[in-house]
């Protein structure tokens, strides 16, 4: 990470501290000294020469870690690079990013991995944790060196955008990374009953003249990936699920004491198939937006756990390449900078979530799914945090990322980020908060 | 209305007016009138993304016969081979002036695409899986001028309904204007929520002999050979054995049941050229009908309004008409 600032010391004096993993949910005083959090508790005193911030009204929690994130680069630095993704990210609160590795060309060895880190090293302003390709170009066909990826650095594996379609290099693959407790993250979709869907099939893209993805080209995919868990005892990460059948199969999968996890993006617990009339090529992703029903579904699955955390699978694209008739254009949206917002008034707001368990989606939850050592604001944890203000409306009207393919632009959302910290270095501070002197 | 993109978009009084203007444009270009200055100084670009001769030639013929001039592009041999995206190409053809767009694209959608982006009227000429409205409005007009009604009548669909924007199209039109539509196909090439997308006057087969029983009108749509490497259906010959449509099969609809076919055929594969050359086949009466149609449509939008909201009755809408023929 770039350090555009050293660590300053400062005191948040006054806000709401959520911190699920060390059961706090009150008012707090947080000290930021050395990068860490050095001290919560109540009425402390600023040592000398520390910032103040005062936060009262506001909401301060773990930085969020977004687990699905596509950088582009390298390759396709037009629509993103190392350096915009991660100031997206700090603009949205996120202070950990996992970088998908359908890059071009693909993560799939040691000196992917290694220019990833360096990259961020030289231009990140958010932590960047790589994960590599199950096989090698993502192609499907033969094992990538998933070890050595491990050593250097990569957090898990993945194919993302494809799913491993043969299932016996899937159960290999899972048997595989289990050596190195590494976690397989599946993209679930069953290729050939996709075929070249574009959206949701039903009535909606028989209306449109689109061609449709069957829901249960999820939803068999989601089983087989389950089964395989269940037969290697490796640990299974299903992303960006979109079906009803999907919640259901992980639900009662992680009942059995399969080792499961998922996530789900804010677009799918917003938006339905519907979306598609208003934001044409900007509602086009994959999975695709589904039906009312489906919605619900995942935000279930948010409510009772069986959907452990929030990712937001932010997929940058050029307008040139949005701008296309819809079944030319590319699938995804970007949503670094959407994923707090929409989760505050999508989730929160109505009651579907408590404001810890939120937090608990977005930071921690996510963290755990792959062992990452962020996501709480323990005494001794790195100060990689964000202050939130819960009341804030805005109207989203840009982005700091290079790519603007988002269907919520002109969305008035609220919850958006103050002040973020990565490693106790401000990356983010609105004007709004001020520091005040210290007493 | 400003663009011409699909026939969901029109309330039944708007398909009518059409209708009701391609009357008279029928008996002036069918008779020694071949040409009224109706459009004269407008310019009509044919963009056709998509190979295709009829259609083509059809809106052509019909941007003539009102005196419009015609530009005329062809994706194989335009800048599109070199990369230009369709709205570059679009807002080019807008920088030239012209007043109509009548595009046809492989892309669902893409027309709509372009209408957002220009001011040019944009009429679709067939897009991707999703409407060709002309084909639907000729095929309504077709119907009409030997029934005099829909209202009531039972019109079979045969064929690739999945892949079929004339399907879609004759779908939202005949359904419009009240009668009722059968589809037939192979269960692999129906497409889903289909009831839920055109409502009860929608019924979906599979077996052609049962939803033939009592039709009016057999609309049979072109198989694409290129669907059986898809397999949707294991053979040509088994989808003939099972679709075509043939002597013995149109025994089951009404005596006097018309058939059409939107072209181009393939004789004896889901039509016998003894049922295409018959006495009921109206697929030539469909071309020279598509041009009136055609006509009606760009005299139509040609208004400064476009496509009116309401209307006004048929009479006075054919008295205008009638009253170009004066002119020349």
């Amino acid at each position: 990470m770039t350090s555009p600032k050293s660590p300053e010391t400062l005191l948040i004096r006054g806000g709401r501290l959520i911190d699920p993993e060390n059961r706090r949910d009150g008012e707090f005083d947080l000290l930021v000294a050395e990068g860490k959090v050095a001290r919560v508790g109540k009425s402390l005193a600023a040592p000398a020469g520390a910032q103040v911030i005062d936060a009262k009204g506001l909401i301060v929690a773990p930085g969020l870690v977004d687990i699905h994130v596509h950088l582009r680069e390298p390759g396709n630095e037009g629509a993103e690079t190392i350096e915009s993704g991660t100031r997206a990210a700090a603009a949205g609160g996120v202070t950990s990013v996992v970088a998908m590795p359908n890059t071009q060309p693909p993560i799939d060895n040691v000196s992917g991995v290694r220019f990833l880190l360096r990259r961020a090293a030289e231009t990140a302003t958010v932590r960047v944790w790589p994960t590599g390709a199950i096989t090698v170009g993502r192609s499907g066909e033969r094992l990538a060196e998933i070890g050595a990826m491990a050593e250097a650095g990569a957090v898990a594996v993945t194919d993302d955008g494809n799913a491993v379609p043969e299932t016996q290099l899937l159960r290999r693959a899972l048997d595989y990374a289990k050596m190195f407790d590494l976690t397989v993250i599946e993209h679930a979709e069953d290729k050939s009953l996709m075929a070249d869907g574009v959206m949701n099939e039903g009535p909606l893209a028989t209306r449109l003249g689109h061609k449709g993805i069957p829901r249960q080209a999820e939803s068999i995919a989601v089983a087989r990936d389950i089964a395989l868990a269940e037969l290697t005892g490796a640990h299974l990460h299903v992303t960006h699920i979109s079906t009803r059948e999907s919640v259901d199969l992980i639900r009662a999968a992680k009942r059995r004491g399969v080792r499961v996890t998922s996530d789900a993006t804010p677009h799918h617990f917003t938006l339905t198939e519907d979306a598609i009339l208003r934001y044409g090529p900007n509602a086009k992703m994959n999975p695709p937006l589904r039906t009312e029903a489906d919605r619900k579904a995942i935000i279930e699955g948010l409510v009772d756990g069986t959907i452990d955390a929030i990712a937001s699978d932010h997929a940058p694209h050029t307008r040139a390449s949005k701008e296309q008739e819809f079944s030319a254009a590319p699938f995804g949206i970007i949503g670094l900078e959407t994923l707090l917002p929409l989760t505050v008034t999508q989730l929160i707001e109505p009651g579907h979530l408590s404001w810890p368990d939120a937090i608990r989606r977005l930071c921690s939850g996510p963290a755990k799914v792959l062992s990452l050592p962020v996501g709480d604001l323990g005494e001794g944890q790195p100060a990689d945090l964000v202050v939130i203000d819960p009341t804030e409306e805005r109207t989203v009207s840009g982005f700091s990322s290079k790519s603007q393919n988002s269907p919520f632009l002109g969305w008035t959302l609220r919850g958006f980020p103050q002040l973020v910290l990565v490693e106790g270095r401000v990356v983010l501070r609105r004007e709004a908060l001020r520091a005040a002197p210290a007493r | 209305m400003k663009d011409l993109l699909g026939l969901e978009a029109l309330t039944p009084a708007q398909i009518e007016h059409i209708l009701d203007v391609a009357r008279p444009m029928k008996s002036l270009f069918t008779r020694s009138i071949k040409k009224v200055p109706a459009l004269r100084g407008k310019t009509v670009a044919l963009l056709f993304f998509e190979a295709s001769t009829r259609t083509r030639s059809s809106f052509e013929l019909a941007a003539k016969r009102l005196s419009a001039d015609t530009l005329s592009f062809a994706a194989s041999t335009s800048s599109v081979t070199k990369g230009e995206s369709l709205l570059d190409t679009a807002k080019t053809y807008e920088a030239m002036k012209v007043d109509f767009m009548v595009i046809r694209h492989a892309a669902s959608g893409a027309p709509e695409l372009v209408a957002q982006a220009v001011k040019a009227r944009v009429i679709n000429a067939g897009d991707g899986s999703h409407e060709h409205p002309t084909q639907g409005l000729l095929d309504i007009y077709t119907i009409l001028e030997k029934k005099k009604r829909l209202d009531g009548l039972k019109v079979v669909i045969v064929g690739d309904i999945l892949h079929s924007r004339v399907a879609r199209s004759n779908l939202w039109g005949l359904t419009k204007l009240g009668a009722h539509v059968t589809v037939c196909g192979p269960a692999t090439l129906i497409p889903a929520g289909l009831p839920e997308v055109f409502g009860p006057k929608v019924t979906v087969a599979t077996r052609l002999d049962e939803a033939l029983e009592g039709a009016d009108v057999i609309n049979v749509l072109r198989l694409q050979r290129e669907r059986q490497q898809g397999d949707y259906f294991p053979t040509v010959r088994e989808y003939t054995e099972l679709f075509g449509l043939n002597t013995d099969r149109l025994r089951k609809a009404k005596p006097d049941c018309l058939v059409l076919h939107p072209g181009p055929m393939n004789r004896g594969v889901e039509i016998s050229s003894e049922v295409a050359d018959g006495p009921r086949s109206m697929i030539l009466e469909q071309v020279t009908n598509g041009i009136a149609v055609r006509m009606a449509v760009l005299y139509v939008f040609a208004n400064p309004e476009g496509l009116p909201a309401t209307p006004p009755d048929g009479k006075q809408a054919a008295k205008a008409v009638t009253a170009l023929k004066a002119l020349e």
